[in-house]
């Protein structure tokens, strides 16, 4: 579980996340939403550790001040929004990184930190690439790479900063759905940032949206995917259509189409 | 369970193959010179070091006598100091995620040149290893408070800046002296050149403990290097301190650097050269790389003296002629295959 009480981040002396208080429980997954420079990935990269923040951060209850960095790392586990790809290394080497919380002084791998790792491959599907270096891989394959480091952290608390931003729609999908499977089969909680708003709709238990680094809306998707709240800090028109899992948001130009092919679009219309 | 893929690190064949390397090297620097002694026996002398073998070498007292008191301190002063600066160098490289930083990078030899100029200007030529030394830690000092007033994060571009700034102060302070001090120059410049001292096991003793106390720390700390390869960010989430890491690991390479300097004068190449070859050999873990170099390192420059000593006698190449007139062309071969190299 993970709670935020007027969470607050400074970076420069800029205010860039300002008093959130956020709760998530055991096994859900909340994803935070906002337009650019909203401090998405700045609340998140201070929840992983990166950066200082004042105000309370609990992990399972235990304050995160009173958490050794390695405590923390047993606790928290991040997949940064563009990860650094270290040169040469071996996909095996890097997922195998995600254990350096659990080793020793010393540093040495146990055969659990090796097996933990195996396992982890075989459950993405990136057995075969084990021995290849990341910089051979496609964007989907290391996408789930850096996926598998992370989780093979072995942390209750998942962190995602856009995830799927640098994906196809198809890629997207599949990330997402093995993020969900493994959340269900292993009881993580889920904390998101996401840009796409219908990707985050369909998703996420619930969404925070932050506009200037505060919560302005906070609920199921249902209840804050909606064109007005939408319309109020994206500075955007959209139309909101409810789908299977969560509403569907779709970009819309506003004003009426000009062109010879008007009123050809009637669900788009306005 | 049974077949877990193994992890990348030190092999024990690569380990088997530096050490055999470097016993070749030991062996070929003591069985060459003036005088030409047998390499088998030279072997079995060195054995007999190990307390409890006893083998026939064949030797007379002479040349026993030339082995313990004239070649061996020069050879294990080399084997030091090329160990010191390959591990430095490797360290760096990490430290930095740059594969062309080089143990000189944050202006230990800019600090070291000053520091010697100033004893030999000052005719205090017992001192150069002392104020070479001292020189070489107070130019890496400042160029990390420097590094740290400038970026609030002491990133590592901040830090190859404030070395580079350093660097050209001091050799600008340098050269003031140096004209001032003319008579000084030749002098100042065959110590640049670099040069092992062959007055027995004075030097040796000098720097045994900088380079045990260095090498234990860095080698300690091998596997944070592979970590920090994911930049100090995730390595934080990784439950690492990057910066508390880093700092570390420069004191270390630093004082290693600074002790294998103090004694040698500046000797390139070694640091940058060592450190890669071994990665083309080992792959690009820490783990691997920086024990290797240190084997490596001190081979290759025991070798390196022993064409310095040899390839011009009687009279000697400086060192860092030898070790540059080979590192250069080797250097140029690094920067045309290395396909991205990261500030």
């Amino acid at each position: 579980m993970l709670r935020l009480g007027q969470f607050t981040v400074d970076i420069d002396g800029h205010r860039i996340v300002d008093g959130v208080d956020l709760v998530v429980p055991a096994g859900e997954w909340v994803t935070v939403i906002g337009p650019n420079g909203a401090g998405k990935s700045t609340l998140l990269r201070a929840v992983g550790g990166e950066l200082p923040f004042t105000g309370v951060l609990e992990l399972d209850g235990v304050r995160a001040h009173d958490l050794r960095r390695r405590d923390r790392a047993l606790r928290v586990a991040s997949v940064a929004q563009n990860p650094v790809v270290p040169a040469g290394m071996a996909v095996f080497d890097y997922v195998l990184l995600g254990r350096t919380p659990h080793m020793g002084f010393l540093g040495r791998e146990s055969t659990a930190d090796l097996a933990v790792t195996t396992e982890v491959l075989t459950r993405l599907d990136l057995e075969r690439f084990a021995r290849r270096t990341l910089a051979t891989l496609s964007g989907g394959e290391r996408q789930r790479v850096f996926l598998a480091r992370a989780l093979a952290q072995e942390a209750p608390l998942l962190l995602l900063d856009e995830p799927t931003s640098a994906l196809d729609i198809g890629h997207q999908q599949e990330v997402l759905e093995l993020v969900d499977e493994l959340r269900r089969a292993d009881g993580l909680t889920v904390l998101a940032t996401m840009h796409d708003l219908a990707v985050a709709g369909e998703y996420a238990d619930r969404l925070v949206l932050l506009d200037g680094g505060r919560t302005v809306a906070a609920g199921t998707p249902a209840e804050v995917l909606t064109e007005e709240i939408i319309g109020r800090h994206y500075r955007a028109t959209v139309r909101v259509f409810p789908g299977a899992h969560g509403p569907l948001v779709v970009p819309a130009r506003p004003g009426p189409r000009s062109g010879l092919d008007q009123g050809n679009h009637p669900n788009l219309g306005p | 369970m049974t077949d877990l893929p193994r992890p990348a690190g030190l092999r024990a064949r690569w380990l088997a193959g530096g050490f055999a390397v470097l016993f070749l090297a030991v062996i070929a620097g003591i069985a060459f010179g003036p005088v030409g002694l047998p390499p088998a026996g030279v072997a079995a002398e060195l054995l007999n070091l190990i307390p409890g073998v006893h083998l026939h070498s064949g030797l007379n007292e002479r040349e026993i006598a030339i082995i313990t008191e004239l070649r061996l301190p020069r050879v294990v002063l080399g084997l030091l100091v090329g160990s010191m600066l390959a591990l430095a160098g490797g360290c760096y490289q990490g430290v930095f995620r740059n594969s062309l930083a080089d143990p000189y990078l944050l202006g230990v030899a800019a600090g070291a040149g000053l520091g010697a100029t100033v004893a030999i200007a000052l005719n205090a030529r017992g001192s150069v290893p002392l104020f070479a030394f001292g020189g070489a830690l107070a130019a890496v000092a400042l160029t990390y408070l420097l590094g740290a007033a400038g970026g609030r994060d002491r990133s590592t571009s901040t830090l190859i800046l404030a070395g580079i700034a350093i660097s050209s102060f001091l050799a600008a302070v340098q050269t003031y002296l140096l004209q001032r001090h003319s008579d000084t120059i030749r002098e100042v410049y065959s110590w640049l050149l670099g040069q092992l001292a062959t007055d027995g096991w004075g030097d040796v003793t000098l720097i045994l403990p900088y380079a045990f106390g260095s090498a234990l720390v860095v080698l300690l700390l091998r596997r944070e290097l592979d970590v920090l390869s994911v930049g100090d960010a995730e390595a934080a989430t990784l439950g690492l301190h990057p910066a508390r890491s880093r700092l570390i690991l420069v004191i270390a390479a630093s004082l290693a650097t600074a002790a294998a300097v103090a004694v040698s004068g500046l000797i390139g190449f070694v640091g940058i050269i060592v450190p890669h070859v071994v990665r083309l050999i080992a792959g690009p873990s820490y783990r691997a790389i920086l024990p290797l170099s240190m084997l490596y390192g001190g081979a290759f420059l025991i070798l390196a003296d022993l064409i310095a000593r040899t390839a011009a006698a009687p009279s000697e190449l400086p060192i860092g002629v030898v070790t540059a007139f080979l590192g250069a062309p080797f250097f140029v071969l690094v920067l045309r295959t290395t396909r991205s190299t990261r500030m």
